[in-house]
């Protein structure tokens, strides 16, 4: 019975091609020339520049971190290339200058990158390896006095924004990957959000790894100004290739008082194969502060690719009142090792939190939560919620969950609840005495334990992680 | 209309984890009648219905089933209930997430597919839903929730109910779908199912209880012993059982 279930859940990757375009990469290896010479291809001010070298200079004293729940052969960081651009590429002024391949790449993932497409009503940034290749309906944002543009091009447009921003959520010394980030980091999205602002449309960057032996570090800083409101989506995949390739992002957030963040993202890296060859490690490091008063940050992550997911997206919640939500779906299945969760750090007074989290383990998959709250010393009336569950398929794979709580004042209150449930034979057998078939019993089954997570995300998302999940179930979600 | 087999049980022979629990049923079931069958508690009533159905737990050791003269037991579970076999659980399942409405619309359209007819939109099966709710006496609100969460007993067998009124089957079976109810939801429930009974369907009810067949008549009523059928009868076997219980029929069992 479970091998049958399984197959459902197990669906080949459908996003493993690769677009035969010339590119341009360095060669692999780390070193100071190495971060000059990325930093000279951006045309980047010397302070950033410096800011790298900071970053590089730290990372080689630091060791590699070797905590988490997952298992992978040691990575070697001098046969990796940090740089792969497309070539061809003059200053984009408009869609038509972008290489038509990389236009299809993107059609084949279903990403709208053309502006006419407006029923999307979705902003998208594509970061195509190294480089963002298209961020569109720019004109109409910056008519709210919105910024939405790679990085990469904010430093340049923007420098005291960024230089006022960056790595102030996570520093460059923050970890191991995040100083690996911050000296070789490429490109990502730079969103500014001004004051009382409610951002008209949804902003997404699609981020897309082709080039082979190449690792993708993107950094992307969200800034939302007083009283303003954006809601960010961030969709990824790779093609399939033998060799595990790095991807080490760093996602900074800031909300000032009363604004609100709300980031949602499909991570659908490749996975590696069946008996675990290839695939993504995905070791990102995700931080927002909640700086003002009554600041709301929310991730919401549908996390099914890599073949290993190492990831803690958190919240620092600073100002009083303000609020911090994680809600996750983390599925790992054939070898895949997942171990994420997130961290909300109480500072503020009456300061909150929510964090539902949901695994899903098949075939040898190893799924672990791992989730910090902390109250500290002046975070009166703290609240915190967490539910985790668990949910198997099969008997080769497993669930853990590790969840810290670190209480400095007695107001607090926490609750927690956790569950482990098998997709059970009954359960399948009541589905399919309606006449449902065993994949529509278990995409039902999977989709109700996934809802409470699922509802969180925007419309177009919600849509694209259930099909993601193997599952055409219209309507019950939402 | 005339009468016709519609359910042709010929030597069952069925085991769980390697234990014979069904040792030789015979039973036919024509269109338009109402079956009871009755026994005590380990006899293999439940067994019944769950092979009937295709619980995979269940394994055929020997035998035949026939159903509108097709082999039943070649049939998927899924396969199976398109065709029109209906089981009431006696111990429903829940499924969380997903609501009763949701849940309904796809096991309606997953027939009608099956059928070759158009799938329901929300709307229109909306509009066919609320009927049947009236019959079984509930409101929209149970339409919301979550499969059999957070459900009492008593919930749990009235929603078996209304899918058996939806799904509209032709031949239910009724795995001890009275036990755990009051007076007035047993009441509810028989009326239901006695309001479905048409020439063109027929009902088999497992029961423990002769109540429920004072709410709805049966054309016949079987006695399982053992593993197979050792006594049947009109309504009045029912009675009897009622008046003598199990243990003379044990003697007789053994006797004959």
């Amino acid at each position: 019975m479970s091998s049958g279930i399984e197959a459902q859940v197990l669906q080949p990757y459908k996003y493993g091609f690769v677009t035969d375009i010339e590119s341009e990469t360095v060669p692999p290896g780390l070193s100071e020339d190495v971060i000059r010479l990325i930093s000279q291809k951006k045309g980047e001010p010397p302070w950033m520049l410096e800011w790298r070298l900071r970053a590089y200079r730290n990372w080689l004293k630091m060791p590699e971190p070797h905590w988490a729940n997952v298992q992978y052969e040691p990575i070697d960081y001098q046969a990796i290339s940090y740089y792969a651009a497309p070539k061809q590429r003059p200053k984009l002024d408009s869609l038509e200058q972008v290489d038509p391949k990389l236009l299809e790449t993107f059609e084949k993932l279903g990403i709208p990158i053309e502006e006419r497409k407006r029923l999307a009503g979705v902003a998208v940034d594509a970061v195509f390896d190294s480089v963002s290749v298209a961020t569109t309906f720019r004109e109409e944002l910056k008519k709210h006095g919105v910024i939405f543009c790679a990085i990469s091009e904010a430093i340049r447009e923007y420098p005291e924004l960024v230089q006022q921003y960056l790595g102030s959520v996570v520093p460059y010394n923050d970890n191991f990957f995040a100083a690996l980030n911050s000296a070789v980091f490429t490109d990502g999205s730079f969103v500014y959000v001004p004051k009382g602002v409610r951002c008209p449309m949804e902003l997404s960057t699609y981020f897309r790894i082709n080039a082979e032996s190449t690792g993708q570090f993107e950094r992307t800083l969200i800034v939302a100004d007083e009283g303003s409101y954006v809601s960010y989506l961030e969709g990824c995949s790779a093609p399939v290739r033998d060799e595990n390739q790095l991807h080490a992002a760093v996602v900074e957030l800031v909300a000032l008082d009363r604004a609100t963040i709300k980031y949602s993202t499909i991570q659908n890296w490749y996975p590696g194969d069946e008996e675990g060859r290839g695939g993504i490690y995905n070791f990102v490091t995700k931080r927002g502060a909640c700086r003002g008063r009554g600041s709301k940050i929310s991730w919401t992550q549908v996390e099914t690719g890599s073949a290993i997911t190492w990831k803690y997206p958190g919240c620092i919640l600073q100002g009083d009142d303000s609020i911090g939500e994680f809600y996750s779906v983390a599925v790992t299945n054939h070898r895949q090792q997942a171990d994420t969760g997130t961290k909300m750090i109480h500072m503020g007074k009456n300061t909150r939190s929510t964090i539902v989290s949901k695994g899903i383990s098949a075939g040898r998959g190893q799924n672990t939560y791992r989730g910090l709250v902390k109250i500290l010393k002046g975070a009166q009336q703290a609240r915190n919620y967490s539910q985790c569950d668990s949910m198997l398929i099969g008997d080769r794979c497993g669930a853990h969950t590790f969840p810290y709580i670190d209480v400095r004042n007695s107001t607090a209150t926490m609750e927690h609840e956790a569950s482990t449930s098998k997709i059970g034979e009954d359960q399948i057998f009541y589905a399919k005495q309606r006449g449902l078939s065993a994949e529509d019993a278990v995409s039902m089954i999977v989709n109700g334990f996934c809802k409470e997570v699922f509802k969180e995300l925007p419309m177009e998302f919600a849509v694209e992680a259930q099909r993601l999940l193997g599952i055409s179930l219209e309507g019950s979600v939402g | 209309m005339s009468q016709h087999p519609l359910l042709q049980v010929k030597n069952l022979h069925a085991s769980v984890e390697g234990r014979e629990i069904l040792t030789g049923v015979d039973l036919t079931v024509n269109t338009g009648e109402v079956h009871a069958i009755m026994g005590p508690n380990g006899s293999g009533k439940s067994t019944l219905a769950q092979v009937l159905a295709g619980h995979p737990a269940y394994a055929v050791t020997a035998g035949q089933v026939l159903y509108e003269g097709n082999d039943l037991l070649a049939m998927a579970p899924e396969v199976r209930a398109r065709e029109g076999v209906f089981l009431a659980f006696q111990y429903p399942v829940a499924i969380r997430g997903i609501t009763n409405a949701y849940f309904l619309r796809s096991a309606v359209n997953a027939i009608r597919k099956h059928r070759g007819a158009e799938e329901l939109g929300p709307v229109e099966f909306m509009d066919a839903l609320e009927e049947k709710l009236k019959v079984i006496g509930w409101d929209s609100s149970y339409l919301t929730r979550p499969v059999n969460e957070g459900f009492s007993g008593g919930e749990k067998k009235r929603n078996e109910i209304l899918q058996l009124a939806v799904l509209d089957p032709k031949l239910a079976i009724l795995d001890e779908t009275d036990s755990g109810l009051d007076i007035d939801a047993l009441k509810t429930v028989a009326k239901t199912v006695d309001k479905l009974r048409r020439p063109d369907n027929a009902t088999v009810l497992v029961t423990h209880y002769y109540r429920i067949l004072t709410h709805i008549e049966p054309d016949v009523v079987h006695v399982l012993a053992g593993g197979k059928i050792v006594k049947s009868g009109g309504k009045e076997l029912a009675l009897e059982l009622e008046e003598k219980g199990y243990d003379w029929l044990r003697e007789e069992a053994v006797v004959t």
